[in-house]
């Protein structure tokens, strides 16, 4: 039996978030026919973005004032009621803290196992996924009518924007939304600097920065460089940097072309959300520190003397 | 009586590098340090706080697994929960290293709340040995209650709670009716560290164990099954540049700046 795809879109509301063109892409390489959903208070613009995507063929706009923000409990089940009406085989979604929260309750609900973090496809049941941080990869084979995805958004190119899908509206009118989850707001820090998880370039600071002054020094490097501003854990919970800009196991997983590792000493928590960075750069003053293990560039100094001086270069 | 229900899950430390078996079969975890999943103790640490603060009166911690893992109740009984229950799976438990689905993890555990009837159950927001981050919303869904993930802040308020999610645009504030499902992110506590005569005391508390069958549980086939392990493929060692000068001009002989 073919494949029947079923993505859930990541937005804001008005811009459909870049991990939904990689979810894309893993759907094709499982193969069969692509819908993405999208659900939201006006699906209008995201779902005419989602509708470019390379091979999807139809978009569900899920229109629903509680869906105006997503909270996965008012989602999980419109999307269960999609998934049993149009007969889908796999449900993904990106391994982002949205599809986080929301694919484990839609797998739940609809009596589905769930792989999570798919970094690669063998066949339509077989999928290979990292572990313990990432260093083991397990593949595993499942054997379910619908199987619930999450997609390690790092693994995948975003899949190209020639598409031309058709926009439905499904009736999920029959579908009863709980009102016991209330979402309040979302504080997000205002900045220009490009997103973190999309940038092409990364400068990421650890520890050592000393104080959210010291950050400073890195935000400057980032202008010349164009690039977006991560941090270590140390970094955030010593309240330098807010908790969105770290990277790692339990923060955010990238794969920029370029990586700045500056005052951050490598623990393998960290060096899990940059395995797929193309070209690792290391700026420490301990020469034994373990990110110059994976460091294409290593230079051992003081980050303090260092980035004013990349910082004059540049 | 206000409870609060927390998951408790033996891991490999995080501190341990782990290794794939030679013939890929699975994960070399034989004599490694076992620890409580990280995320779980500030789960427990989150129940404490509660209970201190006076809105809660007890709390239950739970372990699915085999006989080993009431190592890691009797730490979190030293930490200050009240009591413990271990639910062991027994045969069934799932293929080569992969362990129980978390959605038969989040089946069990609704058995325990049917039977403790708690206003709160606090998870981890995701093993650190399967990284799977799935059994919070999982248990939400079967229970039909809210869920609030990745919590880095949780105010109970009556009946309803306020948590604070580290979510990818920053944090999110989600109000919730209770009883509710919450996983913790790293910011949300530091958790205690047990002291000598606590691990004492710890001994005297109640410690159950259950099979599934005493929980009304059948065991199911696992659906999800391991076929090969591997390790990730390593990077290549890179050069050492001396200062400044030297790194911004190999990186544009690279063609990246
Ligand atoms: C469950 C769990 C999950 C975790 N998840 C993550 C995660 O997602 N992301 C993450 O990053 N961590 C994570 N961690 C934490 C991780 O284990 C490390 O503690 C953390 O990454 C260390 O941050 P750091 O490198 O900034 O600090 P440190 O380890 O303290 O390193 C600071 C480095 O700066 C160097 N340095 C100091 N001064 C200077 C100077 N003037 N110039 C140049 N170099 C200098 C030092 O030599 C040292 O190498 C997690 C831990 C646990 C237990
Ligand atoms: N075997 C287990 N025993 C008790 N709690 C568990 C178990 N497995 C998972 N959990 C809980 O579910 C959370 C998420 O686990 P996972 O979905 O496997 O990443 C953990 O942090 C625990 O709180």
């Amino acid at each position: 039996m073919a494949a029947r795809i079923l993505i859930v879109a990541e937005h804001d509301g008005s811009t459909l978030n870049a991990s939904t063109a990689k979810c894309v892409t893993c759907a094709q390489s499982i193969g069969g026919s692509i819908d993405v959903a999208v659900c939201a208070d006006d699906a209008g613009s995201v779902a005419a973005q989602a509708a470019k995507l390379a091979r999807v063929a139809n978009v569900l706009a899920i229109e629903n004032a509680a869906n105006a923000h997503p909270v996965a409990a008012l989602l999980a089940p419109q999307i269960v009621a999609v998934v049993r009406s149009g007969q889908y085989t796999h449900v993904l979604g990106p391994s982002t803290t949205f599809g986080r929260d929301l694919m484990p309750r839609v797998a739940a609900l609809l009596d589905a196992p769930q792989v999570s973090d798919i970094m690669a496809v063998e066949s339509p049941a077989r999928f290979r996924r990292p572990i313990y941080a990432g260093n083991v990869l397990v593949t595993v084979e499942v054997d379910a009518p619908v199987i619930v995805g999450t997609v390690r958004t790092a693994s995948y190119q975003a899949a190209a924007g020639d598409g031309s899908a058709v926009i439905e509206k499904p009736a999920t009118t029959g579908v009863e939304i709980p009102g016991h989850s209330r979402f309040v707001s979302v504080s997000a820090a205002k900045n220009d600097r490009p997103d973190l998880q999309t940038a092409r370039r990364v400068v990421s600071g650890g520890r050592a920065l000393g104080s959210s002054a010291g950050f400073e020094l890195l935000y400057r490097l980032a202008e010349k460089l164009g690039a977006a501003v991560g941090a270590s854990r140390a970094a955030v919970d010593a309240g330098y940097v807010p908790n969105e800009m770290q990277v790692g196991q339990t923060g955010k997983i990238i794969a920029p072309e370029l990586y700045f590792a500056i005052g951050i000493s490598g623990a393998i928590q960290h060096l899990t959300g940059i395995k797929d960075a193309r070209t690792i750069v290391a700026i420490n003053k301990d020469a034994d520190a373990p990110i110059f293990e994976v460091a294409d560039y290593g230079l051992v100094g003081d980050l303090f003397e260092i980035v004013p001086q990349l910082i004059e270069l540049l | 009586m206000n409870k609060i229900l927390v998951g408790i899950k033996r891991v490999v430390d995080y501190n341990v590098r782990v290794r794939v078996k030679p013939d890929g079969s699975g994960v070399a975890v034989e004599g490694a340090k076992m620890s409580i999943n990280p995320f779980d103790e500030i789960a427990l640490e989150e129940a404490l706080r509660i209970k201190e603060r006076g809105a809660a009166d007890e709390v239950i911690v739970a372990s699915i697994g085999g006989a080993d893992s009431q190592q890691q109740l009797r730490t979190a009984l030293a930490m200050g929960a009240d009591r413990a229950v271990q639910v062991d799976p027994g045969a069934s438990a799932g293929p080569g290293d992969l362990g129980l689905e978390p959605l038969t993890i989040a089946r069990i555990l609704l058995k325990l709340v049917e039977r403790e009837q708690p206003f709160l159950v606090i998870l981890g927001k995701q093993a650190i040995d399967d990284d799977n981050s799935q059994a919070g919303p999982m248990l939400a869904a079967l229970w039909g209650r809210p869920q609030a993930t990745f919590a880095s802040k949780i105010e109970i308020a009556g009946e309803r709670a306020t948590a604070v999610r580290e979510v990818d645009a920053g944090l999110e504030t989600l109000e919730v009716d209770l009883p509710a499902v919450f996983t913790t992110d790293l910011r949300l506590n530091e958790p205690r560290y047990v002291k000598l005569p606590d691990i004492m005391k710890a001994k005297r508390k109640p410690l159950e164990t259950l099979t599934l069958a005493a929980l009304g549980i059948e065991p199911a086939a696992a659906r999800v099954r391991a076929v090969r392990f591997e390790p990730p493929q390593q990077r290549q060692k890179g050069i050492r540049v001396k200062d400044a000068a030297e790194l911004v001009s190999s990186l544009k002989e690279k063609g990246l700046l």
